[in-house]
């Protein structure tokens, strides 16, 4: 509650000067006291987009995998290094992404999108290696382990008749996981994902390390872009005069709102969504 | 067999099986963090790398000797701070409060452990390094020591929750008061559960980068003491990767492999500690 109030105080100038257009213009000028936080929204939102699209999928197949499928000591130690996964330092997922993702991208992945699928806005321009995509990309790997450790548990929990039911009914394995046991799970399930969407969003190192620090908001995935958080951690200490520090820390509450009412959500799911496969067998 | 039972059969094995190749990918991609670290880093790890400091701009060679006693000197203020709070904190919400206080609380220790670290940075740079005009390891020590109290708490809260009722009751039933029971039967009796999650905490902290960005923020030198600013081998990574030196760039390779072997090493010594089972006596 302090962090707020420090937030909320803190940020009172740019509150005062330029109200609710301080979302919605898109001029980021230090020199010339203009703030506008559109790009950065934009930023985040665009970056963390993206790294759902790549990372829910792959992640609740693997929850899939470890829950349903692998033997009891197979799913033990894969979540062993999905734990280890999660608890890589982001500055080292930001190390391999400018050192082996961005390359990667410039030489291979962009150009060959650009090859196939170069007709969408999303896919135009200069493949420069660093930008929205591969900050999402970069995103999606630090993100999966916590989608797969959650959903897991979150699967493990659903009751055993369930399963046996579907199956004696003369569903397939599949059919029993994707219309029975993960419709059963489905909070939980989307609690993860918010919990990951809220961590994509408020990721600051990775992310200033590979999306381009450029305040511009463009169509294409390739062009480079800024976060919130890589625009706090870049101009923060380097502030001039109190307006422009303060637009930073309103920034910092957005983000911080964002997050927050996100992580709210999911940990409300999450129980909510054990609690029912443990308390009871029907639902 | 009709078709239609073979079609469903198809789509039975072939999804089952995208999910095992979702596990794969999830999980190898420890192994490439782990194997380019090594590629990269291996042969820049030595013993001038441990003992030297810095080499000036545009010279090769030199260590990170500042980085890696400040680190040590960071996590130390930040066990101070996250560790007793953490620890108290959670015996207050396992053994006295009552479930209304204790849902509220864990509530809120989850949504502090799910701020990003940037808000944190903010946060800490608000309190402790305007007031007193200058960066410090102390400032950092407090963000990071904040970051570890909600992960502290909420494990160490789980561990001690799952102490067997009866030892408490039969502590009571010997005459013991409340606090000597707490002291010489529940904490004993959990030590390996609340090791574990220092632990944890300690690695999860050690990794951090975004708040020392505004706090500790880095130093080419020895830092002057407790007041002054501190590097970090974090902040020493990000620093060194985004810049234009090839050696540069080699040495932060280095820094991360050191840097995930220890946060590796903290974890896997944490799981292997709680693995052995929580020193319950059985019944």
């Amino acid at each position: 509650m302090l962090l707020v109030f420090d937030l909320w105080q803190g940020s009172s100038l740019p509150r005062h000067k330029f109200g609710f257009n301080f979302f919605r213009t898109s001029v980021w000028d230090p020199i010339f006291d203009q703030f506008g936080a559109l790009p950065f929204i934009y930023g985040t939102l665009v970056t963390a987009t993206v790294s759902l699209v790549i990372a829910v999928p792959l992640g609740i197949g693997a929850a899939i995998f470890l829950a349903e499928l692998a033997p009891a000591r197979v799913s033990d130690t894969l979540e062993f290094f999905i734990d280890l996964l999660a608890a890589v330092p982001s500055v080292i997922y930001g190390l391999l992404g400018v050192f082996i993702v961005v390359p990667l991208m410039r030489q291979y992945i962009q150009p060959a999108l650009k090859h196939s699928l170069g007709f969408l806005p999303l896919f135009k321009g200069p493949a420069y290696g660093i930008g929205f995509l591969t900050a999402g990309i970069v995103l999606a790997i630090m993100v999966i382990p916590y989608i797969i450790s959650i959903s897991r548990e979150v699967l493990l929990s659903v009751p055993r008749d369930q399963r046996e039911a579907a199956l004696s009914l003369g569903a397939t394995r599949w059919e029993s996981t994707w219309k029975v046991v993960v419709p059963f799970a489905r909070g939980g399930i989307l609690g993860s994902i918010f919990l990951a969407l809220a961590r994509a969003l408020g990721e600051t190192m990775a992310v200033t390390m590979v999306v381009g620090n450029t305040p511009a908001i463009s169509a294409s995935l390739f062009s480079p872009g800024y976060s919130i958080a890589a625009v706090i951690a870049n101009e923060l200490t380097e502030a001039i005069g109190d307006l422009h520090y303060q637009s930073l820390i309103e920034l910092g509450l957005v983000l911080f709102l964002l997050t927050f009412i996100l992580n709210g959500l999911a940990r409300l799911l999450i129980v909510a969504t054990s609690q029912r496969g443990s308390g009871m067998g029907h639902a | 067999m009709s078709p239609r039972l073979r079609w469903r059969k198809f789509v039975s094995g072939f999804m089952l099986g995208m999910t095992g190749v979702c596990a794969l990918v999830s999980v190898s991609v420890l192994f490439l963090i782990l194997g380019y670290l090594v590629y990269h880093g291996g042969t820049s790890v030595s013993w001038n790398f441990f003992t030297k400091l810095p080499a000036p701009v545009g010279e090769t060679g030199g260590g990170m000797a500042n980085a890696i006693v400040g680190s040590a000197k960071l996590l130390l203020l930040a066990a101070l701070i996250g560790v007793p709070v953490g620890f108290f904190g959670a015996i207050y919400l396992a053994e006295f409060s009552g479930s209304t206080t204790a849902f509220v609380v864990r509530y809120a220790a989850d949504l502090l452990n799910g701020v990003p670290s940037i808000v944190i940075g903010i946060f800490a740079y608000s309190l402790a390094v305007l007031p007193f005009k200058h960066f410090s390891t102390l400032s950092g020590g407090f963000a990071l020591g904040l970051m570890m109290i909600p992960i502290t708490l909420r494990s160490t809260e789980e561990f001690l929750r799952s102490v067997p009722n009866a030892l408490r009751e039969a502590a009571m039933a010997l005459g013991a008061s409340k606090s000597k029971t707490i002291a010489t039967v529940i904490v004993p009796a959990a030590y390996r559960g609340i090791l574990t999650a220092i632990l944890l905490a300690f690695a999860r902290v050690a990794g951090e980068t975004a708040p020392l960005l505004f706090t500790a923020f880095g130093n080419r030198f020895w830092s002057q003491g407790w007041n002054q600013p501190t590097a970090a081998l974090p902040e020493m990574i990000y620093r060194y990767a985004i810049s234009p030196y090839d050696d540069w760039h080699r040495q932060a390779w280095a820094a991360g492999l050191v840097l995930l072997g220890l946060i590796l090493v903290i974890n896997i010594v944490a799981r292997a500690i709680l693995s052995r089972g929580i020193a319950v006596p059985r019944t």
